[in-house]
Protein backbone atom coordinates (compact mmCIF):
# COMPACT_ATOMS: atom_id res chain seq x y z
CA UNK A 1 0.00 0.00 0.00
CA UNK A 2 2.93 2.73 1.02
CA UNK A 3 4.37 1.57 -2.24
CA UNK A 4 1.51 2.64 -4.43
CA UNK A 5 1.26 5.86 -2.18
CA UNK A 6 4.90 6.89 -3.07
CA UNK A 7 3.94 6.07 -6.67
CA UNK A 8 1.45 7.86 -6.56
CA UNK A 9 2.78 11.24 -4.83
CA UNK A 10 5.30 11.29 -6.98
CA UNK A 11 2.86 11.06 -10.21
CA UNK A 12 0.99 14.42 -8.51
CA UNK A 13 4.24 15.87 -7.86
CA UNK A 14 5.48 15.36 -11.61
CA UNK A 15 2.24 16.42 -12.95
CA UNK A 16 2.33 19.81 -10.31
CA UNK A 17 5.61 20.80 -11.72
CA UNK A 18 4.35 20.06 -15.25
CA UNK A 19 1.14 22.52 -14.83
CA UNK A 20 3.65 25.45 -13.22
CA UNK A 21 5.79 25.02 -16.00
CA UNK A 22 3.10 25.36 -18.59
CA UNK A 23 1.75 28.37 -16.69
CA UNK A 24 4.99 29.91 -16.14
CA UNK A 25 5.12 29.11 -19.81
CA UNK A 26 2.31 30.79 -20.66
CA UNK A 27 2.60 33.92 -18.80
CA UNK A 28 6.32 34.75 -20.06
CA UNK A 29 5.16 34.36 -23.82
CA UNK A 30 2.56 36.69 -23.24
CA UNK A 31 5.08 39.36 -21.70
CA UNK A 32 7.31 38.42 -24.77
CA UNK A 33 4.65 39.91 -27.54
CA UNK A 34 3.48 43.07 -25.41
CA UNK A 35 4.98 46.17 -24.88
CA UNK A 36 7.32 47.43 -23.35
CA UNK A 37 10.70 45.67 -24.54
CA UNK A 38 13.72 46.08 -23.14
CA UNK A 39 15.84 46.00 -26.50
CA UNK A 40 19.16 46.26 -24.33
CA UNK A 41 18.16 43.01 -22.27
CA UNK A 42 17.61 40.99 -25.14
CA UNK A 43 20.67 42.32 -27.14
CA UNK A 44 22.83 40.91 -24.52
CA UNK A 45 21.15 37.91 -24.04
CA UNK A 46 21.64 37.60 -27.49
CA UNK A 47 25.20 37.89 -27.68
CA UNK A 48 25.95 35.52 -24.25
CA UNK A 49 23.64 32.82 -26.21
CA UNK A 50 24.73 33.67 -29.99
CA UNK A 51 28.12 34.69 -29.82
CA UNK A 52 29.67 33.20 -27.00
CA UNK A 53 28.89 29.77 -27.12
CA UNK A 54 30.31 29.74 -30.38
CA UNK A 55 33.09 27.66 -29.61
CA UNK A 56 31.93 25.63 -27.40
CA UNK A 57 29.19 24.57 -30.55
CA UNK A 58 31.73 25.13 -32.81
CA UNK A 59 34.37 22.45 -31.94
CA UNK A 60 31.78 19.81 -30.90
CA UNK A 61 30.02 20.21 -33.75
CA UNK A 62 33.55 19.83 -35.65
CA UNK A 63 34.80 16.73 -33.87
CA UNK A 64 30.88 15.27 -34.17
CA UNK A 65 31.11 15.34 -38.25
CA UNK A 66 34.49 14.24 -38.10
CA UNK A 67 33.65 11.08 -36.12
CA UNK A 68 30.72 10.40 -38.23
CA UNK A 69 32.50 10.63 -41.15
CA UNK A 70 35.41 8.14 -39.76
CA UNK A 71 32.08 5.68 -38.76
CA UNK A 72 30.10 5.17 -41.52
CA UNK A 73 33.02 4.59 -43.57
CA UNK A 74 34.02 1.92 -41.49
CA UNK A 75 30.20 0.52 -41.30
CA UNK A 76 29.50 1.26 -45.22
CA UNK A 77 32.99 -0.57 -46.57
CA UNK A 78 31.18 -3.85 -45.39
CA UNK A 79 28.86 -3.76 -48.12
CA UNK A 80 31.13 -1.42 -50.20
CA UNK A 81 28.59 1.86 -49.47
CA UNK A 82 31.65 4.27 -48.82
CA UNK A 83 30.37 6.93 -51.51
CA UNK A 84 27.69 7.37 -49.08
CA UNK A 85 29.58 8.57 -46.13
CA UNK A 86 29.27 12.75 -47.44
CA UNK A 87 25.43 12.42 -47.50
CA UNK A 88 25.51 10.25 -44.68
CA UNK A 89 27.64 13.36 -42.83
CA UNK A 90 25.56 15.97 -44.17
CA UNK A 91 22.18 14.61 -43.19
CA UNK A 92 22.67 13.30 -39.79
CA UNK A 93 24.00 16.63 -39.44
CA UNK A 94 21.78 18.98 -40.36
CA UNK A 95 18.68 16.84 -39.18
CA UNK A 96 19.74 15.67 -35.72
CA UNK A 97 23.32 15.73 -34.76
CA UNK A 98 23.64 19.99 -35.39
CA UNK A 99 20.60 20.47 -33.31
CA UNK A 100 21.00 18.03 -30.59
CA UNK A 101 24.33 18.78 -29.67
CA UNK A 102 24.38 22.81 -29.92
CA UNK A 103 20.73 22.03 -27.68
CA UNK A 104 22.88 20.40 -25.24
CA UNK A 105 26.01 22.20 -25.07
CA UNK A 106 23.53 25.18 -24.75
CA UNK A 107 22.41 23.71 -22.03
CA UNK A 108 24.98 23.26 -20.20
CA UNK A 109 26.22 26.54 -20.83
CA UNK A 110 23.53 28.89 -20.91
CA UNK A 111 21.15 27.37 -18.94
CA UNK A 112 23.02 27.04 -15.81
CA UNK A 113 23.87 30.58 -15.77
CA UNK A 114 20.22 31.23 -16.37
CA UNK A 115 19.13 29.82 -13.33
CA UNK A 116 22.05 31.13 -11.31
CA UNK A 117 21.45 34.68 -12.10
CA UNK A 118 17.86 34.41 -11.98
CA UNK A 119 18.10 32.57 -8.75
CA UNK A 120 20.64 34.35 -7.02
CA UNK A 121 18.38 37.26 -7.95
CA UNK A 122 15.10 35.72 -6.20
CA UNK A 123 17.40 34.77 -2.70
CA UNK A 124 18.86 37.84 -2.23
CA UNK A 125 15.59 39.73 -2.97
CA UNK A 126 16.44 41.73 -6.07
CA UNK A 127 13.36 40.10 -7.97
CA UNK A 128 11.40 42.02 -4.72
CA UNK A 129 13.07 44.79 -5.64
CA UNK A 130 12.64 44.78 -9.24
CA UNK A 131 8.64 43.81 -8.55
CA UNK A 132 8.47 47.91 -6.07
CA UNK A 133 10.13 49.53 -8.84
CA UNK A 134 7.15 48.93 -11.07
CA UNK A 135 8.93 46.42 -13.43
CA UNK A 136 7.69 43.36 -14.56
CA UNK A 137 10.42 40.06 -13.78
CA UNK A 138 8.64 38.58 -16.58
CA UNK A 139 9.33 41.26 -19.12
CA UNK A 140 12.73 42.27 -17.85
CA UNK A 141 14.16 39.09 -16.96
CA UNK A 142 12.39 36.18 -18.84
CA UNK A 143 11.34 37.18 -22.07
CA UNK A 144 14.33 38.86 -23.11
CA UNK A 145 16.20 35.07 -22.03
CA UNK A 146 13.15 33.53 -24.14
CA UNK A 147 13.55 35.69 -27.32
CA UNK A 148 17.21 35.23 -27.56
CA UNK A 149 16.95 31.90 -26.96
CA UNK A 150 14.30 31.14 -29.69
CA UNK A 151 16.17 33.12 -31.91
CA UNK A 152 19.53 32.59 -31.30
CA UNK A 153 20.13 28.81 -31.26
CA UNK A 154 18.82 28.90 -35.11
CA UNK A 155 21.75 30.91 -36.25
CA UNK A 156 24.05 28.73 -33.49
CA UNK A 157 22.91 25.28 -35.25
CA UNK A 158 23.52 27.06 -38.45
CA UNK A 159 26.96 27.68 -38.37
CA UNK A 160 27.81 24.22 -36.26
CA UNK A 161 26.11 22.51 -39.41
CA UNK A 162 28.27 24.05 -41.55
CA UNK A 163 31.97 23.14 -39.03
CA UNK A 164 30.06 19.92 -38.75
CA UNK A 165 30.26 18.98 -42.23
CA UNK A 166 33.45 20.50 -42.70
CA UNK A 167 34.85 18.01 -40.31
CA UNK A 168 33.31 15.26 -42.33
CA UNK A 169 34.85 16.63 -45.48
CA UNK A 170 37.91 17.26 -43.89
CA UNK A 171 38.21 13.32 -42.29
CA UNK A 172 36.80 12.22 -45.99
CA UNK A 173 39.40 14.18 -47.56
CA UNK A 174 43.12 14.11 -45.58
CA UNK A 175 42.17 10.52 -43.90
CA UNK A 176 39.71 8.82 -46.45
CA UNK A 177 41.12 10.03 -49.44
CA UNK A 178 38.22 10.81 -51.22
CA UNK A 179 38.03 13.05 -54.43
CA UNK A 180 37.25 16.33 -52.63
CA UNK A 181 34.93 17.42 -55.49
CA UNK A 182 33.11 13.90 -55.27
CA UNK A 183 32.79 14.41 -52.05
CA UNK A 184 31.06 17.74 -51.92
CA UNK A 185 29.03 17.08 -54.47
CA UNK A 186 27.76 14.11 -52.83
CA UNK A 187 27.36 16.40 -49.98
CA UNK A 188 25.02 18.87 -51.98
CA UNK A 189 22.97 16.12 -54.17
CA UNK A 190 20.84 14.59 -51.71
CA UNK A 191 20.60 17.36 -49.42
CA UNK A 192 17.17 18.76 -49.59
CA UNK A 193 15.80 22.23 -48.20
CA UNK A 194 13.79 20.13 -45.68
CA UNK A 195 16.57 18.63 -43.89
CA UNK A 196 18.35 21.84 -43.10
CA UNK A 197 14.68 23.65 -42.46
CA UNK A 198 13.78 20.49 -39.70
CA UNK A 199 16.52 20.95 -38.09
CA UNK A 200 16.50 25.15 -37.62
CA UNK A 201 12.61 24.70 -36.44
CA UNK A 202 14.37 22.03 -33.71
CA UNK A 203 16.81 24.65 -33.09
CA UNK A 204 14.48 27.40 -32.25
CA UNK A 205 12.47 24.64 -29.88
CA UNK A 206 15.39 23.81 -28.30
CA UNK A 207 16.63 26.89 -27.75
CA UNK A 208 13.14 28.17 -26.15
CA UNK A 209 13.25 25.16 -23.73
CA UNK A 210 16.83 25.41 -22.71
CA UNK A 211 15.83 29.54 -21.35
CA UNK A 212 12.35 28.09 -20.49
CA UNK A 213 13.89 25.36 -17.80
CA UNK A 214 16.65 28.50 -16.64
CA UNK A 215 14.20 30.81 -16.14
CA UNK A 216 11.73 28.56 -14.70
CA UNK A 217 14.12 26.98 -12.15
CA UNK A 218 15.99 29.87 -11.19
CA UNK A 219 12.70 31.98 -10.53
CA UNK A 220 11.17 29.33 -8.32
CA UNK A 221 14.10 28.82 -6.61
CA UNK A 222 14.74 29.28 -2.52
CA UNK A 223 16.68 29.03 0.41
CA UNK A 224 20.28 30.92 -0.40
CA UNK A 225 23.27 28.84 -2.37
CA UNK A 226 21.99 25.34 -1.83
CA UNK A 227 18.58 26.27 -3.50
CA UNK A 228 20.42 28.15 -6.50
CA UNK A 229 22.64 25.09 -6.69
CA UNK A 230 19.76 22.90 -6.88
CA UNK A 231 17.78 24.91 -9.77
CA UNK A 232 20.83 25.17 -11.72
CA UNK A 233 21.13 21.10 -11.43
CA UNK A 234 17.28 21.10 -12.38
CA UNK A 235 17.73 23.28 -15.40
CA UNK A 236 20.33 21.51 -16.64
CA UNK A 237 19.34 17.97 -16.35
CA UNK A 238 15.53 19.28 -17.14
CA UNK A 239 16.39 21.07 -20.23
CA UNK A 240 18.84 18.21 -21.69
CA UNK A 241 15.59 15.53 -20.93
CA UNK A 242 13.21 17.98 -22.88
CA UNK A 243 15.18 17.98 -25.61
CA UNK A 244 15.70 14.76 -26.55
CA UNK A 245 12.03 14.19 -26.01
CA UNK A 246 11.09 17.31 -28.29
CA UNK A 247 13.78 16.08 -30.52
CA UNK A 248 11.81 13.08 -30.91
CA UNK A 249 8.35 14.49 -31.41
CA UNK A 250 9.43 17.05 -34.15
CA UNK A 251 11.10 14.16 -36.22
CA UNK A 252 8.18 12.52 -35.98
CA UNK A 253 6.16 15.23 -37.16
CA UNK A 254 8.29 15.96 -39.80
CA UNK A 255 8.08 12.27 -40.60
CA UNK A 256 4.73 12.66 -40.74
CA UNK A 257 4.39 15.37 -43.42
CA UNK A 258 6.69 13.89 -45.88
CA UNK B 1 -9.46 61.50 11.90
CA UNK B 2 -11.35 63.35 9.18
CA UNK B 3 -8.51 62.71 6.39
CA UNK B 4 -8.41 59.22 5.08
CA UNK B 5 -5.16 57.56 5.73
CA UNK B 6 -2.51 56.67 3.25
CA UNK B 7 -1.84 53.29 4.11
CA UNK B 8 -4.75 51.39 6.19
CA UNK B 9 -4.29 48.17 7.01
CA UNK B 10 -6.92 45.53 8.75
CA UNK B 11 -6.96 42.25 10.24
CA UNK B 12 -3.98 40.91 7.93
CA UNK B 13 -3.09 37.51 8.86
CA UNK B 14 -0.14 35.61 6.93
CA UNK B 15 1.37 31.95 7.77
CA UNK B 16 4.22 30.23 6.54
CA UNK B 17 2.50 26.41 6.16
CA UNK B 18 1.90 25.91 10.37
CA UNK B 19 3.68 28.69 11.64
CA UNK B 20 1.53 31.87 12.16
CA UNK B 21 3.10 35.18 11.38
CA UNK B 22 1.14 37.93 11.33
CA UNK B 23 -2.60 37.25 13.29
CA UNK B 24 -4.39 40.31 12.84
CA UNK B 25 -2.41 43.48 12.29
CA UNK B 26 -4.23 47.02 12.27
CA UNK B 27 -2.34 49.73 11.14
CA UNK B 28 -3.38 53.30 10.04
CA UNK B 29 -0.34 55.67 8.06
CA UNK B 30 -1.95 58.91 7.79
CA UNK B 31 -0.69 61.43 4.96
CA UNK B 32 2.91 62.46 5.61
CA UNK B 33 3.19 60.58 8.80
CA UNK B 34 6.23 59.03 9.92
CA UNK B 35 5.35 55.64 11.65
CA UNK B 36 7.99 52.98 13.04
CA UNK B 37 7.04 49.72 14.16
CA UNK B 38 9.25 48.05 16.15
CA UNK B 39 9.38 44.32 17.50
CA UNK B 40 11.84 41.11 18.14
CA UNK B 41 13.53 39.57 15.43
CA UNK B 42 11.26 37.49 13.58
CA UNK B 43 7.71 38.10 14.29
CA UNK B 44 7.41 39.65 11.35
CA UNK B 45 8.04 43.13 10.05
CA UNK B 46 9.75 42.99 6.45
CA UNK B 47 6.70 39.97 6.02
CA UNK B 48 4.05 43.30 6.72
CA UNK B 49 6.25 45.70 4.44
CA UNK B 50 5.88 42.60 1.90
CA UNK B 51 2.28 42.12 2.34
CA UNK B 52 1.62 45.21 1.73
CA UNK B 53 4.15 45.74 -1.53
CA UNK B 54 2.02 42.75 -2.67
CA UNK B 55 5.40 40.90 -2.60
CA UNK B 56 4.01 38.59 -0.50
CA UNK B 57 0.17 37.30 -0.71
CA UNK B 58 -1.87 37.71 2.78
CA UNK B 59 -3.97 34.78 4.05
CA UNK B 60 -6.75 37.36 4.90
CA UNK B 61 -7.14 40.47 5.88
CA UNK B 62 -7.56 43.88 3.82
CA UNK B 63 -4.47 46.37 3.06
CA UNK B 64 -6.01 50.15 1.70
CA UNK B 65 -3.88 52.74 0.03
CA UNK B 66 -5.12 56.18 -0.71
CA UNK B 67 -9.02 54.28 0.25
CA UNK B 68 -7.79 51.43 -2.91
CA UNK B 69 -8.07 48.14 -1.74
CA UNK B 70 -4.53 46.78 -3.10
CA UNK B 71 -4.28 42.90 -1.63
CA UNK B 72 -5.24 40.35 -5.10
CA UNK B 73 -3.68 43.16 -7.43
CA UNK B 74 -2.22 41.83 -9.91
CA UNK B 75 -0.45 42.89 -13.51
CA UNK B 76 -0.65 46.73 -14.21
CA UNK B 77 -3.10 47.79 -12.09
CA UNK B 78 -0.39 46.19 -9.19
CA UNK B 79 2.19 48.36 -11.17
CA UNK B 80 0.20 51.33 -11.22
CA UNK B 81 0.02 51.08 -6.86
CA UNK B 82 3.68 49.84 -6.71
CA UNK B 83 5.28 53.69 -8.39
CA UNK B 84 3.79 55.24 -5.33
CA UNK B 85 5.95 53.51 -3.32
CA UNK B 86 9.83 52.99 -2.68
CA UNK B 87 11.29 50.39 -0.52
CA UNK B 88 14.64 49.80 1.08
CA UNK B 89 14.98 46.55 1.66
CA UNK B 90 16.82 44.78 4.67
CA UNK B 91 19.53 43.81 2.60
CA UNK B 92 19.40 46.48 0.59
CA UNK B 93 19.01 43.63 -2.79
CA UNK B 94 20.79 46.51 -5.22
CA UNK B 95 21.06 44.43 -9.00
CA UNK B 96 24.57 43.19 -8.89
CA UNK B 97 25.09 43.43 -12.90
CA UNK B 98 24.37 47.04 -12.95
CA UNK B 99 26.41 49.72 -11.67
CA UNK B 100 25.95 52.29 -8.42
CA UNK B 101 24.14 54.98 -10.51
CA UNK B 102 22.03 52.74 -12.48
CA UNK B 103 20.77 51.15 -9.31
CA UNK B 104 19.53 54.69 -7.80
CA UNK B 105 18.38 55.64 -10.85
CA UNK B 106 16.68 52.22 -12.24
CA UNK B 107 13.01 53.27 -11.49
CA UNK B 108 13.39 56.96 -13.70
CA UNK B 109 15.23 55.05 -16.37
CA UNK B 110 12.59 52.26 -16.95
CA UNK B 111 9.85 54.61 -16.26
CA UNK B 112 10.45 56.03 -19.97
CA UNK B 113 11.22 60.07 -20.95
CA UNK B 114 14.56 60.56 -18.95
CA UNK B 115 17.85 60.67 -20.88
CA UNK B 116 20.51 58.40 -19.26
CA UNK B 117 22.98 61.94 -18.49
CA UNK B 118 19.81 63.61 -16.63
CA UNK B 119 19.07 60.11 -14.75
CA UNK B 120 22.89 59.90 -13.54
CA UNK B 121 22.96 63.33 -12.81
CA UNK B 122 19.76 62.94 -10.33
CA UNK B 123 20.82 59.50 -9.21
CA UNK B 124 24.70 61.24 -8.01
CA UNK B 125 22.64 64.00 -6.19
CA UNK B 126 20.82 61.26 -4.34
CA UNK B 127 23.76 59.20 -3.91
CA UNK B 128 25.70 62.84 -2.42
CA UNK B 129 22.16 63.10 -0.12
CA UNK B 130 22.92 59.79 1.60
CA UNK B 131 27.01 60.64 2.19
CA UNK B 132 28.38 59.13 -1.06
CA UNK B 133 30.85 60.34 -3.08
CA UNK B 134 30.45 60.68 -7.06
CA UNK B 135 33.33 57.96 -7.65
CA UNK B 136 30.88 55.36 -6.08
CA UNK B 137 28.69 55.82 -9.05
CA UNK B 138 30.72 53.40 -11.65
CA UNK B 139 31.58 50.85 -8.92
CA UNK B 140 29.31 47.61 -8.63
CA UNK B 141 27.21 47.04 -5.63
CA UNK B 142 29.70 44.19 -5.11
CA UNK B 143 32.65 46.24 -4.78
CA UNK B 144 30.81 47.97 -1.69
CA UNK B 145 30.54 47.83 2.29
CA UNK B 146 27.90 46.73 3.88
CA UNK B 147 26.78 49.88 4.92
CA UNK B 148 27.51 51.63 1.82
CA UNK B 149 25.09 49.23 -0.18
CA UNK B 150 22.43 49.72 2.37
CA UNK B 151 22.53 53.49 1.59
CA UNK B 152 22.91 52.85 -2.14
CA UNK B 153 19.71 51.32 -1.15
CA UNK B 154 18.41 54.15 0.75
CA UNK B 155 18.90 56.48 -2.18
CA UNK B 156 17.41 53.89 -4.75
CA UNK B 157 14.34 53.95 -2.89
CA UNK B 158 13.60 57.82 -2.80
CA UNK B 159 15.45 58.15 -5.88
CA UNK B 160 11.18 58.75 -7.68
CA UNK B 161 10.03 60.95 -4.71
CA UNK B 162 7.40 58.28 -3.97
CA UNK B 163 4.51 59.33 -1.96
CA UNK B 164 5.37 56.03 0.31
CA UNK B 165 8.73 55.02 1.43
CA UNK B 166 9.15 52.21 3.43
CA UNK B 167 12.67 51.84 4.82
CA UNK B 168 13.24 47.99 6.73
CA UNK B 169 16.20 48.68 8.69
CA UNK B 170 17.80 51.77 7.62
CA UNK B 171 20.43 52.21 10.45
CA UNK B 172 21.63 48.78 11.09
CA UNK B 173 25.32 47.91 9.89
CA UNK B 174 25.82 52.00 9.81
CA UNK B 175 28.19 54.13 12.32
CA UNK B 176 26.05 56.27 14.94
CA UNK B 177 27.17 59.61 13.11
CA UNK B 178 26.40 57.88 9.65
CA UNK B 179 23.13 56.70 11.24
CA UNK B 180 22.33 60.15 12.41
CA UNK B 181 22.81 61.31 9.00
CA UNK B 182 20.21 58.35 7.60
CA UNK B 183 17.95 59.87 10.11
CA UNK B 184 17.76 63.67 9.48
CA UNK B 185 17.46 62.24 5.45
CA UNK B 186 14.20 60.41 6.48
CA UNK B 187 12.50 62.91 8.49
CA UNK B 188 13.56 65.93 5.83
CA UNK B 189 11.47 63.23 3.19
CA UNK B 190 8.59 63.01 5.49
CA UNK B 191 9.02 67.40 5.73
CA UNK B 192 9.95 68.62 3.35
CA UNK B 193 8.67 66.09 0.28
CA UNK B 194 5.45 65.49 2.25
CA UNK B 195 5.76 61.40 1.99
CA UNK B 196 4.43 58.92 4.16
CA UNK B 197 6.95 57.06 5.72
CA UNK B 198 6.82 53.47 7.27
CA UNK B 199 9.94 52.14 9.08
CA UNK B 200 11.31 49.23 10.57
CA UNK B 201 14.18 49.62 13.40
CA UNK B 202 15.62 47.82 16.02
CA UNK B 203 17.43 51.23 17.06
CA UNK B 204 15.54 53.17 19.29
CA UNK B 205 17.64 56.50 18.85
CA UNK B 206 16.29 56.32 15.58
CA UNK B 207 13.13 55.20 16.33
CA UNK B 208 12.50 58.29 18.77
CA UNK B 209 14.07 60.66 15.70
CA UNK B 210 12.12 59.23 12.83
CA UNK B 211 8.94 58.54 14.25
CA UNK B 212 5.87 60.63 14.53
CA UNK B 213 3.92 57.23 15.92
CA UNK B 214 5.63 54.21 16.87
CA UNK B 215 4.05 50.77 16.85
CA UNK B 216 4.77 47.31 18.52
CA UNK B 217 4.37 44.12 17.03
CA UNK B 218 4.46 41.54 19.11
CA UNK B 219 2.73 37.62 18.45
CA UNK B 220 1.34 38.56 15.11
CA UNK B 221 -0.46 41.86 16.25
CA UNK B 222 0.09 45.23 16.82
CA UNK B 223 0.13 45.42 20.92
CA UNK B 224 0.79 49.02 21.28
CA UNK B 225 0.31 52.24 19.41
CA UNK B 226 1.04 55.84 20.36
CA UNK B 227 2.42 58.93 19.62
CA UNK B 228 6.69 58.77 19.63
CA UNK B 229 7.05 61.09 22.98
CA UNK B 230 4.97 58.31 24.82
CA UNK B 231 6.86 55.81 24.52
CA UNK B 232 8.97 55.67 27.85
CA UNK B 233 5.54 55.87 29.43
CA UNK B 234 3.38 53.61 27.56
CA UNK B 235 2.53 51.18 30.28
CA UNK B 236 2.99 48.55 28.65
CA UNK B 237 5.09 45.71 30.23
CA UNK B 238 5.99 44.83 26.89
CA UNK B 239 7.18 47.59 25.36
CA UNK B 240 9.16 48.68 28.48
CA UNK B 241 11.37 45.59 28.15
CA UNK B 242 11.68 46.19 24.56
CA UNK B 243 13.02 49.86 24.72
CA UNK B 244 14.97 49.22 27.52
CA UNK B 245 16.40 46.08 25.96
CA UNK B 246 15.88 43.59 29.21
CA UNK B 247 16.46 39.72 28.94
CA UNK B 248 13.59 39.63 31.98
CA UNK B 249 10.12 40.69 31.05
CA UNK B 250 6.84 38.75 29.45
CA UNK B 251 8.70 38.36 26.40
CA UNK B 252 10.38 35.61 26.56
CA UNK B 253 13.49 34.52 24.03
CA UNK B 254 13.38 31.22 23.43
CA UNK B 255 16.94 29.92 24.24
CA UNK B 256 17.61 26.60 24.95
CA UNK B 257 20.74 25.86 26.44
N1 LIG C 1 9.36 33.38 2.45
C1 LIG C 1 9.24 32.85 3.66
N2 LIG C 1 8.98 31.53 3.81
C2 LIG C 1 8.84 30.99 5.03
N3 LIG C 1 8.94 31.67 6.17
C3 LIG C 1 9.20 32.97 6.11
C4 LIG C 1 9.37 33.63 4.85
N4 LIG C 1 9.61 34.93 5.10
C5 LIG C 1 9.62 35.08 6.43
N5 LIG C 1 9.36 33.92 7.05
C6 LIG C 1 9.24 33.71 8.49
O1 LIG C 1 8.45 34.74 9.00
C7 LIG C 1 8.97 35.19 10.23
C8 LIG C 1 9.06 36.68 10.22
O2 LIG C 1 10.07 37.06 9.31
P1 LIG C 1 10.47 38.57 9.09
O3 LIG C 1 11.53 38.59 8.06
O4 LIG C 1 9.25 39.38 8.83
O5 LIG C 1 11.08 38.98 10.49
P2 LIG C 1 11.47 40.42 11.00
O6 LIG C 1 10.45 40.83 11.98
O7 LIG C 1 11.68 41.31 9.83
O8 LIG C 1 12.82 40.11 11.74
P3 LIG C 1 14.20 40.92 11.70
O9 LIG C 1 14.04 42.05 12.65
O10 LIG C 1 15.20 39.94 12.17
O11 LIG C 1 14.42 41.38 10.30
C9 LIG C 1 10.30 34.50 10.44
O12 LIG C 1 10.14 33.58 11.49
C10 LIG C 1 10.59 33.80 9.16
O13 LIG C 1 11.07 32.51 9.44
MG1 LIG D 1 13.20 42.06 8.84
Amino acid sequence: MNFLATIGRIFIAFLEVNGRIALFAGEAVSHCVRPPWYPKMIVRQMIDIGYFSLPVVGLTALFTGMVLALQSYTGFARFSAESAVATVVVLSMTRELGPVIAGLMVAGRIGASMAAEIGTMRVTEQIDALTTLSTNPFKYLVAPRLIAGLTMLPLLVLVADIIGVFGGYLVGVYKLNFNPAAYLKQTVDYLELMDVVSGLVKAAAFGFLVSLMGCFHGYYSQGGAQGVGRATTNAVVSASILILIFNYAITEIFFATR
Amino acid sequence: MSRMPKISIRGLKKSFGPKVVLDGVDLDVGVAESVVVIGGSGTGKSVLLKCILGLLTPDEGSIRIDGQEVVGLRGAEREAVNRKFGMLFQGAALFDSLTVWENVAFGLLTAGDMSRREAREIAIRNLAAVGLQPEVADLYPAELSGGMKKRVGLARAIATRPEIVFFDEPTTGLDPIMADVINDLICQCVKELGATALSITHDMVSARKIAHRIAMLYGGKIIWQGPASQIDNSGNPYVDQFIHGRAEGPIQMEVRA
